[in-house]
């Protein structure tokens, strides 16, 4: 047994940390740092930046304009660039629809759709969630009735992240309503320009808006944009939740995200005392930081698995609730260091560019819309409670 | 990056592990606990000559193993049949020995014909409350310890006692004058005794100082962790098991929520540890030991506490009982908890190295 990394992982590790260096402008990199909201157009910089290097889609096969990188290099990746502080990859084109595509759509919708995800031509968002529909997903009610060489579509969609930007959806939608809730559901690609659709924004706790509501009105949209077979969209749905997912728990984010709270601890007093020698405070610190690096070994063994052709089923659901547990955490604590500094809302502050004194110290600006918007890990993805099911499912086979 | 165990430790694991299945199943261990000692001497010799002892030991001092791996292997085939007999003893008090050059002794070791214990921790003394612990005199080849030890492991079972004196370490013969030994069954099997020591002639280990004392101290909470997962893993297993098979309101409780989430965290938890006991080896011979094992033993306390009381609980009424092997589980693996410092202190060590770092 043996956790270093090999030369040849070493070396590209050596590699990636170059190109952040060389590419990753640094004014991204603040924004991140800082807790700023990042813009469509920083996301798309950053994107761009990627693919003209090669790196956008290091999961897709290669004829399409992936890599050929084991799953180790995907984690070195994935760590490397959230330690530097680099903008998360957006995933609902990259790593959501791009899979089910390659694994079931034609070879003709392969070629029209992936170039135009990794270019940035075509933003994307998800359609999976409606108001009635959100752990139990299998009930959704949103419906496409064929008519011709359309499906019609009539419904709601909510938690639409980012959907203010995209310029496509995939959808899940009920094209059969009379057998098992499964059976009857389809996977289809929907223009956000077609006429009957109104995207609605939902503000959330931390007074942001990144996630919307998508109503669909008598919506047109053309029987080839349908991927694979008609009532078959909860096979593919179901694709993406057991699909090879090494950054399901975050480890780079966490990372990056406690060596700044580690920083804060080390400088900032509460009554006179530094957080770090706090003893109830350095106590709740320790326990997340070994949980991290157990956390961290526990990732490694289930990609080495995963690389020998494993399915770890229950250990990814594993992956995602400590994974998420620990970056709720870290938050978590980042509030409480800020004290009563805590309390102040700035939004603006949150903006680039935002030349207004800081009140309190300047890290505490962001800290608790992260925190109250951090709670939303826990449920998205799959709740950690279905998660949990997931667990039991697998080991107790019962 | 690698996580396979290699094939020279999955042999000795298999050797191990089939041994303990011929030799000490459940109707053996439940006598040899109520033996004096707590533990069979004939098996202890048997176990010597398949080389499971001398797997703790490098080649250098008579043995063929010697990592921390081999130790974990070792440790996790106890922790599977939750063996009896002085495994810890002998690993960290052979360290000692090792360090000092005594090969003849641990030779001795080795091949199972004589049974070392490490006495390290002070006594309760009676009469003030406190804790009373061994003090040296002496210079050169002279030496005579005094005071106690408290709970030593197998003490009644020792011909040789390895006794720590501050940053000292002493070799003492179990009949030797001045020693007096009473010793105890302890809860989770085995046993175990206290040792008091009055002018009694000893053996200065030399070569021996806080960092050996420390380094034995470290392999030990390698060995307690592996041990301490394998346990764990008999707690999940056996928990699951009855979890399909027992039926309530005319299902099996597996079918049941509130069991199936407590069970989820059970599991992922055990994967924690077993990560931490990875790591804890790992960097074993590495620059961040101190911070690996702490957060090892740690972690240990936490997860086994939660693995014991859990399963005890998904059981109900029958967890609780001498006949069932869970129970003794359970309380193997609440009782690592207590050895070489518990959760509390290894939390509290990892927080001095994270403060110093």
């Amino acid at each position: 047994m043996n956790l270093e990394y090999t030369p040849e992982e070493e070396a590209f590790r050596e590699e990636v940390r170059t190109f952040l260096k060389q590419k990753l402008p640094a004014r991204l990199s603040s924004k991140v740092r800082e807790g700023k909201r990042l813009t469509k157009a920083d996301m798309e910089e950053w994107h761009a930046i990627l693919n003209e290097k090669g790196w956008l889609a290091p999961h897709w096969p290669e004829k399409y304009g992936g890599t050929d990188w084991s799953v180790m290099q995907k984690f070195i990746f994935e760590t490397e660039t959230a330690m530097a502080h680099a903008p998360r990859i957006v995933p609902f084109g990259l790593s959501m629809l791009a899979p089910v595509l390659i694994k079931y759509g034609t070879e003709e919708q392969c070629r029209h759709y992936l170039p135009r995800i990794l270019d940035g031509t075509d933003w994307w968002c998800q359609g999976y969630s409606e108001p009635g529909a959100g752990s139990d997903l299998a009930s959704l009610k949103t419906s496409a009735v064929r008519e011709g060489d359309h499906y019609i579509v009539n419904g709601q969609k909510t938690w639409t992240t980012l959907g203010q930007h995209a310029d496509w959806i995939f959808c899940l939608v009920r094209t059969d309503s009379s057998g098992k809730k499964q059976e009857g559901i389809s996977f289809l690609l929907i223009d956000m320009t077609s006429p009957g659709i109104e995207v609605r924004p939902i503000k959330l706790l931390d007074g942001d808006a990144e996630v919307n509501e998508v109503f669909f009105t008598d919506v047109k949209v053309p029987v080839e944009n349908l991927v694979g077979e008609e009532n078959k969209g909860w096979t593919y749905a179901k694709y993406l939740l057991t699909y090879e997912r090494t950054n399901i728990a975050g480890i780079g984010a966490s990372m990056a995200a406690l060596e700044q709270l580690k920083h804060v601890a080390r400088t900032t007093k509460k009554n006179g005392t530094l957080l770090i020698d706090d003893p109830l405070f350095a106590q709740r610190l320790a326990r997340l930081e070994i949980d991290l690096e157990n956390m961290k070994t526990t990732n490694l063994r289930v990609l080495d698995a995963a690389g020998k052709g494993g399915a770890p089923v229950a250990e990814s659901s594993m992956l995602k609730i400590r994974g998420t547990e620990i970056r709720q955490e870290i938050g978590a604590l980042m509030r409480r260091a800020a004290g009563r500094y805590a309390q102040p809302f700035v939004a603006e502050s949150l903006e680039e560019g935002y030349n207004g004194a800081p009140v309190g110290p300047e890290w505490t600006g962001p800290v608790s819309s992260q925190y109250f918007n951090n709670r939303k890990l826990s449920i998205f993805g799959g709740s950690n409670e279905v998660q949990r099911e997931i667990i039991t499912k697998a080991i107790l086979e019962l | 990056m690698d996580f396979a165990i290699g094939e020279d430790r999955q042999m000795l694991a298999d050797t191990m592990s089939r041994f303990l299945a011929k030799n000490f199943d459940w109707e053996k261990r439940l006598k040899v606990i109520e033996t004096e000692h707590g533990f069979d001497r004939a098996m202890w010799s048997e176990l010597a000559e398949l080389g499971v002892l001398g797997a703790l030991f490098s080649e250098d001092v008579g043995g063929f193993g010697g990592s921390a791996f081999d130790i974990g292997v070792v440790f996790a085939e106890v922790g599977r049949a939750i063996a009896t007999g002085p495994f810890l003893e002998t690993l960290m008090a052979g360290h000692l020995l090792a360090s000092a050059g005594e090969s003849e002794e641990l030779e001795s070791v080795i091949g199972g014909e004589k049974i070392v214990t490490l006495a390290h921790a002070p006594a309760h003394d009676a009469e003030s409350g406190e804790e009373r612990d061994v003090t040296a005199s002496g210079s050169g080849e002279d030496w005579t310890l005094d005071g106690a030890k408290g709970v030593v492991g197998y003490l009644g079972a020792a011909e040789l006692i390895v006794v720590t004196a501050g940053d000292k370490a002493f070799l003492v013969e179990a009949d030797g004058e001045g020693v007096s030994v009473s010793d105890y069954r302890m809860v989770d099997g085995g046993s175990g005794g206290e040792l008091h020591l009055s002018g009694a002639p000893a053996k200065l280990l030399s070569g021996v100082d806080a960092s050996t004392i420390a380094e034995a101290e470290a392999a030990g909470v390698v060995a307690l962790s592996w041990e301490g997962v394998a346990v764990m893993d008999q707690l999940r297993d056996q928990t699951l098991e009855y979890m399909r098979t027992r039926k309530q309101f005319g299902v099996p409780i597996g079918k049941f929520q509130a069991l199936q989430h407590r069970m989820a965290t059970l599991a992922l938890e055990i994967e924690q540890a077993r990560s931490s006991s990875i790591n804890a080896a790992a960097f074993f011979d590495k620059p961040e030991r101190d911070r690996f094992v702490a957060a090892a033993k740690y972690t240990l306390g936490k997860v086994g506490n939660l693995a014991a009381e859990e399963a005890i609980q998904i059981h109900g009424g029958i967890g609780m009982t001498w006949e069932l092997p869970l129970s003794h589980y359970a309380k193997r693996m609440v009782i690592l908890g207590h050895l070489l410092g518990d959760e509390d202190e290894h939390l509290a060590r990892y927080i001095e190295l994270m403060r110093a770092a």
